[in-house]
């Protein structure tokens, strides 16, 4: 492997002092599993790998009033977390097809978002969600909503010197959940062919959507929210026509590429078929949960 | 060449203390540093898990950890789960069972077993093969093995702390 230097950063301003001394050539290092490899493969130079993971505010997970989930708090923590289970189930999906358990083991949400890949399980969860990316830099602190912290494979909003500290993500409504699926040939330890996630509002007696959010991964260079598929859907009763739309509406946002996992053209027809489960996935949840 | 760090840790209740760049993986570590073998390099991509430790308790890719990272932490190693007095229930039923044939994958395997079988004492068939996933065996075709984490489950219960 490439050399370079490595500091365990044991604060936030420590970590954004070092960002701010290597620019560029640092790297904030967190669950490793993406960036080690990078590193190993020379697909990534870094002289400086900053440790984040002694920092206490990218270790917070806390549901308070809004979900906070710190940049390092890693996979197999939030599939565990009884309230993500309730309130988030998206999040667990996205969180329990990340690797096997021992990526699970180190990998984080913050680091996978980070990473910025079109396929990230997690970022089409954390869009539906309405999740907020709280930045530190030398000037403090700024908010990004997630959807648009990724602007093309591996690049994000984030400049040279500031991190990502956590994530926050508001309550849902009391006739509201989540879901989140991909389609891959293996159901473990792959990557997305194509990823779709569904956060649905119901009216009390389960007939109309009051609103939705429909994202999508691995079909643009970045993971996509789905504004008009999801904004058609706000007032439509509850019905196979009113999902049938918004699918449609969703594959027409769709640029997928062709590559050794899809053809473009699977990959849309795809985005339909996944956009209906992820719909009826949270609708089927929102009922149950009742 | 960047200067080499001091790391001190605990490998297999052992306090170990070691000098390594901080390049090197926690599995180069292992194998070049402290001669703990067992840990195997297969992918060092995150792919195989060959290379399974365990790390406060929690199953980990040594390839994708730095060596640097195991400062203060508890390290567990394939070199620590026999005792003296015996093979680990899980070594046992691995024998029983042929679960191995070349045996590159088993030291990953193994730990990675143990963790499941120390945080679900018994789990099901299909709970197995989800939480082996990351562990890949190119010889068993993998039923040997998923029968003997199943039997270690049924012969000796939640007594697989060995």
């Amino acid at each position: 492997m490439q050399a370079f230097d490595y500091v365990a950063a044991k604060s936030l301003s420590e970590a954004v002092n070092l960002l701010t001394k290597y620019r560029d050539q640092a790297r904030i290092l967190s669950g490793g599993t993406d960036l080690i490899v990078q590193v190993r493969e020379n697909h990534r130079q870094v002289g400086m790998m900053v440790d984040i993971k002694g920092v206490p505010e990218v270790n917070t997970l806390s549901y308070n009033g809004s979900l906070e989930i710190g940049a390092s708090v890693p996979c197999y923590k939030i599939y565990s977390n009884e309230a993500i289970k309730s309130n988030f189930p998206a999040l667990v999906d996205a969180t329990s097809i990340i690797g096997g358990v021992q990526i699970q083991s180190r990998a984080s949400v913050g680091g996978n978002l980070c990473n910025a890949s079109p396929a990230a399980d997690s970022i089409p969860a954390l869009i539906i969600l309405g999740t907020q990316c709280v930045v530190n830099g030398p000037d403090g602190e700024r908010s990004v909503a997630v959807e648009d912290f990724c602007d093309g494979p591996g690049q994000t909003a984030l400049e040279s010197n500031e991190l990502l500290v956590k994530l926050v993500i508001p309550t849902p409504a009391p006739n509201a959940s989540s879901f989140y699926l991909r389609f891959t040939p293996r159901n473990e330890m792959d990557i997305a062919v194509v990823g779709a996630g569904a956060a649905v509002e119901l009216s009390a007696d389960h007939q109309t959507f009051v609103s939705a959010r429909i994202a999508l991964g691995a079909v643009a260079p970045t993971p996509l929210f789905a504004d008009d598929a999801s904004s058609l859907l706000a007032g439509k009763p509850v019905s196979d026509e009113s999902i049938e739309e918004a699918c449609e509406a969703a594959k027409d946002i769709a640029t997928p590429i062709s590559d050794m996992r899809g053809t473009a053209a699977q990959r849309t027809h795809l985005v339909g078929v996944l956009t209906r489960r992820a719909l009826n996935g949270a609708i089927n949840r929102i009922k149950e949960g009742s | 060449m960047s200067r080499k760090v001091h790391v001190q840790t605990q490998i297999n209740g052992e306090n170990v203390e070691f000098l390594c760049e901080p390049r090197q993986s926690m599995l180069e570590v292992l194998r070049n540093e402290l001669d703990l073998t067992g840990a195997k390099e297969g992918c060092n991509n995150g792919n195989c898990g060959a290379c399974t430790i365990i790390v406060e308790g929690r199953p980990v890719n040594s390839c994708c950890m730095l060596g640097v990272e195991a400062e203060g932490k508890e390290i567990q190693t394939i070199e620590g789960v026999a005792t003296p007095e015996g093979l680990h229930p899980l070594q046992q039923k691995f024998l029983e069972h042929a679960a191995l044939q070349c045996g590159i994958c088993t030291p990953g395997f193994i730990m990675n077993a143990k963790v499941l079988l120390e945080t679900n004492p018994n789990p099901t068939e299909e709970e197995v093969r989800f939480w082996l996933a990351g562990n890949l065996c190119r010889c068993t075709g993998y039923d040997k093995i998923i029968r003997a984490v199943l039997d270690t489950t049924e012969t000796t219960g939640v007594s697989t702390n060995g």
